[in-house]
């Protein structure tokens, strides 16, 4: 059989369309003009975004609502650059994303040549593996192996940068049928002694808990962490980029742990005597001062990059491989088999009783009150947040029923992530209520997009809450420096619903808490892209807090 | 404490930007470094001396492995491998001293492999220790120039560090 001719441009088109890739957003630019071209006549849409950066997130949303490989496209020199804040968000939260990039062409590089950066040097550290063509004929095969990289093992983001002269280069097109690394294979399973020791020290264990991550939600493990807890009877915490692994509102809950974590997640690890940590990776915001961390607990780590483990905490029982099916067996092993954990879950309901998260109930418009509103009249809407109060906020005061639905920039805190990333997460999940809980501060980091909801029809909608302040700065300026809060007020920098309707978008605003209902439900009931401005208490803090560098149960209560 | 890690890695452009960079920007110190093809010539091999306790060592290896581009990495342990590297010392020399630096060259079997009117240049291979050892030994003549690899380390006996494992 003859291999059919094409062009470098065809050639990465039908790469992408062998991937089943339906949408790419992008920006066009001089190095990816020719295939630009080729995509004018290609069944995968291209959605056109305002500025690159825009593009990485829109990928990483999509990619983090539907478990599918996100696709970014850009031109070189700024246009690769413009990406790099969204390669280093999807590589800190383990994000599966390609993004392709223009170069100036082979004869050209190295020579600063207009519109030349080296961007394989530049996402060197933030991405998983990253790809230069130097032979058109490499297409397929790069191409193969970048989705292959990028979806597979720990999750993560690959750049593939095309020099301009590979694009319109002929060659003979095979897309290869499976990929050839000798240096990349990941485990999937666990070794089954190790699993058997865990299994006995949960046994044993009279006060477990799991610490879950985002880990479950990339494995599909949602479903089987219900059935081990359920099975031990252990209470379930869960990291930032957890949430919505393990149902808020579930008996076995406690929430979020951490810096902002509940007062009773943090005591509960506080004094566990095991903890089962699933897919996370130990990091500062979860254990505070590390040398104080869970003094009295062993520690099952499950994670499927060998590298996590050990890395913050000596760890006792270490699993490498896939957290769904290492759960799996766990389960098999003890099933039939009585834990003792009754006087455990009897304490920690006492402190879920003592501690609830709570904020003041008066008449003003507080944060809180806006989620919890949102929470009850879209308990099915996808939740996408900002960075900072209002991404904490976001995380505490939702129920979240399923996973996929708390949708957050957790290791990098990319303000101007939410927005972008709701429009990735609408395109992938078109028939779900998505919103973008919003600060008036990171909103406005990439509120260009707003051109792009409309032009594209992508009906998300932005829940800003709105204090005039760049709030979690203010907040730790109001406690740790002395309320000097030195360039954190932005108060009346715009007019959010006038911005909106600037853009062609529905603008609402709610200064009272009588009004916030209508607005949330006039929003869903456009289905429009809407902006809501919500202009809350302004000096509201997020609490619990434990201050950097403390033992995660010295916590400062903030109300 | 040192530790001499063999890494085996894919053999084409880019790979050793991958490596020291994973060093640099995981704080690792990278003592020394050597690259050199393998008996496959799809396959290169570094030889890298790195400083830290065992945790760093492990760190370092597992990060290592998780290069796409970096196919087996393996710990060689001082005591049971042979460790060489080879240093290239121009000395300074006159009639007078000539014969003395010589007989050194000779106690350490070490090589000249070039002799100009005032100066030599000295070949030597060997443990880190000898290299300093002569080094420090011709100083008191003159060492107009110095140049030394890093250095490459093979297990002893039947082990081997190998792309497939057999």
């Amino acid at each position: 059989m003859t291999k059919p001719k094409m062009s470098g441009s065809k050639a990465i088109i039908e790469s992408l369309r062998m991937e089943n890739v339906e949408v790419i957003f992008g920006y066009p630019g001089g190095q990816v003009l020719p295939l630009y071209d080729e995509l004018y006549d290609a069944d995968i849409r291209h959605i056109l975004v305002r500025h690159e950066q825009a593009a990485a997130h829109a990928a990483d949303g999509y990619a983090r609502a539907t478990g599918k490989v996100g696709v970014c496209l850009a031109t070189s020199g700024p246009g690769a650059t413009n990406l790099v804040t969204g390669i280093a968000t999807a590589y800190m939260d383990s994000v599966p994303i390609v993004a392709i990039t223009g170069q100036v062409p082979r004869p050209l590089i190295g020579n600063d040549a207009f519109q030349e950066a080296n961007i394989t040097g530049i996402t060197l550290p933030i991405t998983k593996h990253n790809y230069l063509v130097q032979d058109t004929k490499d297409i397929p095969r790069i191409f193969k192996e970048a989705f292959y990289i990028a979806g597979t093992g720990r999750p993560g983001p690959v750049l593939i940068d095309v020099p301009k002269d590979t694009q319109v280069e002929t060659i003979e097109f095979e897309y290869p049928q499976e990929v050839k690394l000798r240096g990349y294979k990941p485990t999937y399973t666990g070794n089954e002694q190790q699993i058997k020791k865990a299994a006995s020290l949960i046994l044993k264990s009279e006060k477990p808990i799991f610490y879950v991550g985002g880990g479950i939600i990339f494995s599909n493990a949602a479903e089987e962490l219900r059935e081990l807890a359920e099975c031990i009877i252990a209470p379930v915490t869960t990291t930032l980029m957890g949430m919505s692994a393990f149902p808020t509102a579930h008996p076995l809950s406690v929430g979020m742990l951490g810096m902002h974590g509940t007062r009773y997640a943090n005591y509960a690890i506080q004094e566990s005597d095991l903890i089962i940590a699933v897919g996370v990776r130990f990091d500062d915001r979860v254990t505070g001062k590390i040398s104080a961390f869970a003094p009295n607990a062993k520690i099952i780590h499950i994670d499927i990059d060998p590298a996590e483990i050990g890395k913050n905490v000596r760890v006792d029982v270490p699993i490498v491989g896939d957290a769904k099916n290492i759960l799996k067996s766990l389960l098999k092993f003890v099933k039939q088999e009585q834990t003792k954990t009754e006087a455990w879950i009897k304490k920690i309901a006492a402190w879920k009783k003592e501690y609830p998260l709570t904020y003041k109930k008066d008449n003003f418009l507080r944060p809180q009150f806006v989620i919890e509103q949102i929470s009850e009249i879209c308990p099915d809407a996808i939740i996408v947040t900002e960075v900072g109060q209002n991404q904490m906020w976001a995380a505490q005061f939702f129920n979240y029923k399923n996973p996929r639905t708390f949708i957050s920039s957790g290791g990098l805190g990319t303000m101007g992530y939410g927005f972008p990333a709701a429009m990735g997460v609408k395109v992938g999940k078109p028939e779900s209520t998505v919103i973008d809980v919003a600060g008036d501060g990171s909103f406005q980091m990439n509120s260009q997009e707003l051109a792009t909801v409309v032009q594209e029809d992508i009906p998300v909608i932005v829940a800003i809450l709105n204090n005039g302040f760049l709030g979690m700065v203010r907040q730790w300026q109001e406690l740790f420096f002395n309320r000097r809060f030195s360039s954190t007020c932005i108060e009346g920098s715009v007019d959010f619903v006038k911005l909106a309707e600037a853009y062609g978008a529905l603008g609402l605003r709610a200064k009272k808490k009588s009004d916030v209902k209508d607005v949330i439900k006039e929003a869903v009931k456009s289905g429009q892209p809407t902006v809501i401005d919500f202009v809350v208490e302004r000096e509201e803090n997020v609490s619990p807090m434990v201050p950097a560098g403390a033992a995660i149960n010295e916590i400062l209560d903030l109300e | 404490m040192k530790h001499t890690v063999a890494v085996l890695v894919e053999n084409k452009s880019g790979v050793l930007t991958r490596v020291a960079g994973l060093f640099s920007r995981r704080g690792f110190n990278i003592e020394s470094l050597a690259v050199g093809v393998t008996e496959n010539a799809d396959t290169s091999r570094m030889t890298i001396v790195v400083s830290g306790d065992d945790n760093v060592l492990e760190q370092v290896m597992k990060q290592l492995n998780k290069l796409i581009d970096v196919i087996r990495v393996s710990d060689i342990p001082q005591e049971d491998s042979v460790n060489r590297e080879l240093a290239l010392i121009k000395v300074g020399v006159d009639s007078n001293t000539r014969a003395e630096v010589m007989q050194i060259v000779d106690i350490f079997r070490a090589k000249i492999v070039d002799v100009g009117a005032k100066s030599l240049i000295v070949e030597v291979t060997g443990d880190e220790s000898k290299i300093s050892a002569i080094e420090q030994l011709l100083r008191q003549f003159g060492v107009k120039e110095m140049v030394r690899t890093g250095k490459v380390a093979m297990n002893r006996g039947a082990k081997v560090v190998q792309s497939e494992k057999k």
